[in-house]
């Protein structure tokens, strides 16, 4: 079948924050980019970012990069690699101000420079006390920059495919990337975007747990066309969890809730904070409430007929401070737990909020081959929550999220224009096989006269991820999940749906993620059950300890075998002394 | 058929709230929609994701064209 193939100069994946910092970069050296995303830009899930992006400007009270470096450090439960840490909170202020130039409509001060607030986590003078680091457009922070570097890319000429999926990466013999197969989703056709370069910027993969905060778009397209390909997946094992989102929808509570006096039960309506943590009770640190949480679920006091959740009780407070103190709350539970708290409890539950691992990449955004070395594969780059850079490590502190796809957005961009500007290279020639594995995907579908639901698989995928592999995570269970991830993975293999129509076939596009996820899933099931060890967002029952000596190290799995191998830690910074482990206490 | 398969798609959104309320609306309500709710809800999905929430968490007022709508999602 021959196949429409178009050339650019670089092709981004993805039109979130990460996604459109990098085309900026690119279209505004005059390259040719073109942009895939699934759906509109400025509907990409960085919208839903709200708290802010932090730099020390300094504009409140004395702050530098080296605290900022320090907090993320600490933060990162010292998995972070310290280079890209200190790059990161170098660039930030710059970051930040070119936003402002380009219009971002930062809130401001008196004096006219942008306001910034405290944020957890974040200090000065290393660990001394909270510092206003933050900056913020009002609570739309991630919408603003979505608007302000759509626009931007608007005017630099970037060519927009909006509700394009890609499907898988195109390699050569020699391991090159050479472009991506995409399916145009009005039309169901698939073409080849071939490109000198190609920057996956897909986001995170929230989706793989049944309680997410994620938007239905996260599904981890990047990492799994990177893992398809023989592109190993880092960290995967590290993701950030909120103690209270509404079971079975994802939405979060605010712990403002457990602030005002509202507190968890368990089905035998016992305050089970009491046994864990006797002083402060509800009020304990997310991690040690999750914990909790999750230790009742495992031990059968879990509420409702699955005895899969927890209640979180309010309507002591009475309707009028819940109104007065944490409005929208009852709005909220209302719509999307289906109860009236002032009257009966909410329904919580931990839920994913942020993935720390990725696709591997060193600071320059290039794509890292793996096997232990610092060699990357040709022509492709990463960056944003999809790409392990890692200046996350094992947990990310607020507002380091759009820092990192701002930072790494922009330091990917200007990689590809310096490693496709240098000798002006022209494209290599396509394999003739370049489209062979999306096709292949794409025919088992549309031929199959039966098989799995792609809406029962994927929804033993999340219970699997959500039970076995969850905010604490206990030896037999996290055993039982591998075996359950392969099995789901295994019926993944012959999904079947009936519609077989090309047009806006959601159905298929469904599929096609949820074969994206199966690799998420495995991986981070894998990794977790791997690393013995608690670091971070990685919390096991039977090894409560970070072990340095040990576990210093980065996880990387590959699909080809399942395997895992390790690589160490970068420790050293770019230009300033180390920052030795230390007992994370807060 | 197509010009609803496209609204179904285009109700993914970059916000879960978003997702969630849509999706619950079209499976119920999308193939009995008379034309006119239909152009109405169109040009609906063509606004901000943020104002979207606003106006269905009743935190603002929605412009008088999508009242009835947008009174019809906060039902689901």
């Amino acid at each position: 079948m021959a196949i429409t193939t178009r050339q650019f100069d670089a092709v981004v994946v993805g039109a979130g924050g990460s996604g459109l910092r990098a085309a900026l970069q690119l279209a505004e050296a005059n390259l040719r980019v073109a942009v895939l995303s699934k759906v509109f830009p400025t509907r990409s899930h960085t919208v839903a970012a709200q708290g802010g992006v932090s730099a020390s400007l300094g504009n409140e009270e004395p702050d530098n990069w080296h605290w900022h470096m320090y907090d993320t450090v600490k933060g990162s439960d010292y998995l972070g690699d310290q280079d890209a840490i200190e790059f990161m909170c170098r660039k930030a202020n710059e970051a930040v101000i070119e936003l402002e130039h380009y219009g971002m409509p930062f809130d401001r001060l008196d004096n006219g420079k942008i306001y910034q607030r405290p944020f957890g986590g974040h200090t000065s003078n290393y660990g001394e006390r909270a510092v206003k680091r933050a900056c913020a457009a009002a609570d739309r922070t991630g919408h603003a920059m979505l608007h302000t570097l759509y626009q931007r890319n608007v005017r630099a000429k970037t060519q927009f495919f909006v509700e394009w999926m890609a499907l898988d990466l195109i390699r050569n013999q020699a391991g090159d990337v050479l472009g991506v197969v995409a399916m145009e989703m009005e039309t169901g056709e698939v073409t080849i975007l071939q490109a000198k370069a190609t920057l996956l910027a897909t986001g995170g993969a929230g989706r793989i747990y049944a309680a997410s905060t994620n938007a239905f778009i996260n599904t981890g397209d990047g990492l799994g066309m990177a893992a398809r390909a023989g592109i190993p997946l880092e960290d995967m094992e590290f993701w950030q969890f909120h103690p209270t989102g509404v079971a079975g929808a994802g939405v979060l509570i605010t712990e403002g809730v457990r602030g005002e006096g509202g507190f968890l039960l368990n089905k035998n309506g016992e305050r089970f904070m009491e046994r864990y943590a006797p002083t402060v009770k509800d009020l304990a640190s997310r991690d040690v409430v999750s914990r909790a949480m999750a230790t009742e679920i495992k031990e059968g006091r879990g509420a409702g007929k699955d005895a899969d959740h927890i209640l979180l009780k309010l309507d002591h407070l009475g309707a009028d401070v819940i109104d007065k103190r944490l409005p929208g709350i009852r709005e909220i539970a209302k719509k999307f737990a289906n109860v009236d708290p002032a009257k009966d409890p909410i329904p919580v539950v931990p839920t994913c909020h942020y993935q720390m691992g990725g696709i591997p990449t060193n600071m320059h955004g290039q794509v890292l081959a793996g096997h232990g070395g610092n060699a990357i594969i040709k022509g492709l780059y990463a960056a944003g929550e999809c790409a392990c850079v890692s200046v996350h490590g094992a947990n990310r502190l607020g507002t380091n999220s759009l820092l990192d796809l701002l930072v790494f957005g922009k330091a990917s961009g200007e990689q590809v224009v310096k490693d496709l500007g240098a000798d002006a290279i022209a494209h290599q020639e396509l394999p003739k096989d370049a489209a062979d594995r999306a096709l292949a995907r794409l025919a088992r579908l549309d031929s199959a006269k039966s098989g799995e639901s792609v809406h029962e698989v994927g929804a033993e995928l999340r219970r699997t991820m959500q039970l076995h592999c969850g905010v604490f995570r206990f030896p037999d269970s996290l055993a039982e999940g591998v075996r359950k991830i392969h099995e789901v993975a295994q019926r993944a293999g012959s999904l079947y749906f009936k519609d077989k129509s090309k047009v806006f076939n959601t159905a298929r596009v469904e599929a096609l993620e949820l074969e994206n996820l199966v690799e998420v899933a495995v991986s981070t099931m894998v990794s977790a059950h791997a690393r013995q060890e608690s670091r971070g967002a990685h919390d096991r029952s039977d090894f409560p300890d970070r072990d340095d000596a040990q576990w210093m190290k980065h996880t990387f799995w590959y699909k080809e075998g399942n395997r895992l191998e390790y690589r160490p830690v970068n420790l050293k910074p770019l230009t300033v002394e180390s920052f030795e482990p230390k007992a994370r206490v807060y | 058929m197509g010009d609803l398969d496209r609204i179904r798609w285009q109700c993914r959104r970059g916000l879960l709230e978003l997702d969630l309320v849509l999706n619950r609306f079209i499976e119920a309500e999308l193939e009995s929609l008379s034309p006119g709710q239909l152009g109405v809800f169109k040009e609906f999905l063509a606004e901000n994701d943020t104002s979207l929430l606003a106006w269905v968490m009743g935190q603002e007022e929605p412009p008088a064209q999508y009242e009835a709508l947008v009174r019809q999602l906060q039902q689901r």
